[in-house]
């Protein structure tokens, strides 16, 4: 029954990700009592700094990969470095978040060593071998419970389950009671050469987080009018601290780039808080975003269908109510005792 | 000259509604199927490589008979020739598993050896994203993922336009792949043959014209069978996963809507969202 479970803890300009931490605690889950969590960390120079908040927080091991040969990302390094990790520790599975990089990596992973490949996991029921993965299909439309073949884990395939989890959806790793601490030890691994030159980043979203991962999302969609239509999201976005998105309406018109695009194609998200504004809301776009937690609806159209996924509908012009909402947010959040 | 493979299936459309029915399955019922949007980015793309380097492209998908309709409108787009791999009566292929999905299509890939497979980057229903990049461990290519731009350089125009990887110094031809990652924008060059995934962006995707409809009823459409793999292959390409249970999301009921002028909307929300959400 204990299962020894391998955590890609990724990070992002040196700093862990959340969704690192939200697959560290999958894996105490997965692992059960007396199971064994280990975790790698993969960069150059800072991320050796993280390795104490994973060991705190439930990681047995922390192996750490610090080579300059990690500092942008190129598979093939990112894939050694694992790899590395896979071989020392031969665990029952692998977690990674479903970020760029973990979709990235998890599929090669798999092929690699023979092993399945579970994606976009929601939610854990389970642990050890009778671990059942919740997943999306057709971006929320249906939900699927997938499990790890018996048959595969007869034929000992010898490599890992590979499972990749949606950022924002499973609890993070706390801090455990009683100040019990893994090791943080370095990974050897030997760089291959490199086939990938990552010649350029050119950094659009500001630094801000990525949707998937936003606590709040803003969302325009073909209401906003023009580029210049953002601008008031932005400013409520600016105050609660959210991401921008669009709906395939508001890209297809040219008013912001694909990137933002939430919904059966682009990025399905799931914040605490929704606040779709000018989106009349088809049911692609619907199946981004509706399992968001609380959704809220501006709009003009009382009778756009948005409304029938919202908490709270505002039918009302965006351009006058988004600012007076920033406003009003800014005001209560500036003063929290009035 | 430049083969280019594309690897494509065929989805609901995405203004589909989808109902699970009391069995657990997914109902077909009358629903419009398209080829998956991103993978018609791909298909598209090597359309265009083609016109600009020349060569072949063949369009590849793992399905039931139904899913000639998109290999049809791949023909008919433009591709020279298309391969379906059978997965009516295969429980193999259509337990929708991954790992032996992989399998299947690198045996197809294997000999048509092309200098570039292409394929979206996640299909609409299943939304792995994993085929593909399985595909490309399988055969040993190099990969770029969520392309929103591509250019194929002979050498010296890759080493024109910057650093060549040291693990590729003897490649002749080169992807310059611009890819998304999470909204920013990664450029790199990999060494062909290569595999690279389509993001949104990548292209504006043509519609078949009418003489393209009527060519592609004469193009090549081979249909290859996983037990022709033999048992070896049956048994190594076993799936590593199971579907045990399909349903619908939880419904989700209207909630209120907030009377009065838009300040007092303003007040109101702000106040609500306070005890609905933490802010701040």
């Amino acid at each position: 029954m204990a299962k020894t479970i391998l955590v890609f803890a990724e990070c992002r300009d040196g700093k862990l990700r959340r969704v690192a931490l939200e697959a560290l605690g999958a894996a105490r889950l997965l692992a059960g009592g007396d199971g064994e969590v280990h975790a790698v960390l993969a960069g150059s120079g800072a991320v050796s700094g993280e390795a104490d908040a994973l060991a705190v927080r439930g990681a047995d091991v922390v192996h750490v990969a610090d080579d300059s040969a990690l500092q942008s990302y190129a598979p093939e390094a990112y894939l050694a470095a694992i790899g590395a990790a896979i071989d020392a520790v031969q665990p029952d599975a692998l977690l990674l978040g479903h970020t760029a990089a973990g979709r990235d990596l998890a599929p090669r992973l798999a092929a690699k060593y023979n092993a399945g490949h579970i994606a976009d996991v929601t939610a854990i029921d389970g642990a050890g071998d009778d671990a059942v993965f919740t997943r999306p299909l057709y971006a929320g439309k249906a939900l699927e419970r997938r499990s790890f073949a018996a048959a595969a884990a007869a034929a000992n395939t010898g490599g890992p389950s590979v499972i990749t989890i949606r950022p924002n959806n499973l609890p993070p790793a706390e801090a455990i009671d009683g100040g019990r601490q893994g090791t943080v030890q370095p990974l050897p691994f030997t760089v291959p050469a490199l086939y990938t030159a990552v010649r350029s980043l050119v950094r659009r979203t500001g630094g801000q987080l990525d949707l998937a991962e936003a606590d709040v999302v803003v969302s325009g969609g073909r209401g906003v009018r023009s580029a210049a239509g953002f601008e008031p999201l932005q400013a409520l976005a600016g105050v609660l601290g959210g991401a921008i998105g669009a709906s395939r309406g508001a890209c297809d018109a040219g008013y912001c780039g694909y990137a933002l695009q939430i919904g059966q194609t682009g990025k399905v998200v799931t914040p605490q808080l929704y606040i779709a504004c000018g989106i009349s809301g088809a049911i692609q776009h619907l199946a981004g975003m509706s399992q968001s937690r609380v959704i809220v609806a501006i709009n003009k159209d009382p009778d756009a269908p948005i409304f029938g996924v919202a908490d709270y509908g505002v039918v009302g012009d965006l351009f006058e109510v988004v600012p007076l909402l920033t406003a009003e947010l800014q005001r209560t959040l500036a003063s929290p005792e009035a | 000259m430049l083969n280019i493979a594309v690897l494509l299936k065929q989805t609901f459309d995405t203004e589909e509604k989808i109902v699970v029915t009391p069995d657990g399955s997914i109902s077909s019922g009358e629903a419009k199927l398209v080829i998956n949007p991103y993978d018609e980015y791909a298909l598209e793309e090597a359309l265009r490589q083609r016109e600009l380097h020349g060569g072949k492209v063949y369009v590849i998908t793992s399905g039931p008979e139904k899913a000639e309709e998109a290999l049809r409108t791949a023909l008919a787009m433009g591709a020279d020739e298309a391969v379906r791999l059978e997965s009516e009566g295969s429980t193999l292929l259509a337990g929708g598993d991954s790992h032996t999905i992989a399998a299947a299509l690198a045996e197809i890939l294997r000999p048509l050896a092309p200098d570039l497979v292409l394929a979206g980057l996640f299909a609409v229903d299943s939304g792995s994203g994993s085929v593909a990049l399985q595909v490309a461990e399988r055969l040993s290519l190099p990969h770029a993922s969520a392309a929103v731009k591509l250019d194929i350089a002979g050498a010296e125009g890759a080493a024109a336009s910057g650093a060549i990887p040291a693990g590729a110094k003897t490649a002749e031809r080169f992807a310059i792949v611009e890819r998304d990652v999470e909204g920013d924008t990664e450029t790199v060059a990999i060494p062909l043959p290569a595999l690279v995934t389509a993001q949104q962006g990548l292209n504006e995707p043509r519609y078949p014209s009418l003489p393209g409809i009527m060519k592609a009823k004469k193009k090549p459409l081979v249909r290859v069978n996983p037990a022709d793999f033999g048992n070896e292959w049956l048994t190594a390409a076993a799936a590593r996963t199971v579907r045990t249970a399909l349903f619908p999301p939880e419904p989700r009921a209207a909630g209120k809507r907030l009377p009065g002028s838009p300040a007092e909307q303003a007040a109101a929300l702000t106040q609500l969202l306070q005890t609905a959400v933490k802010l701040g």
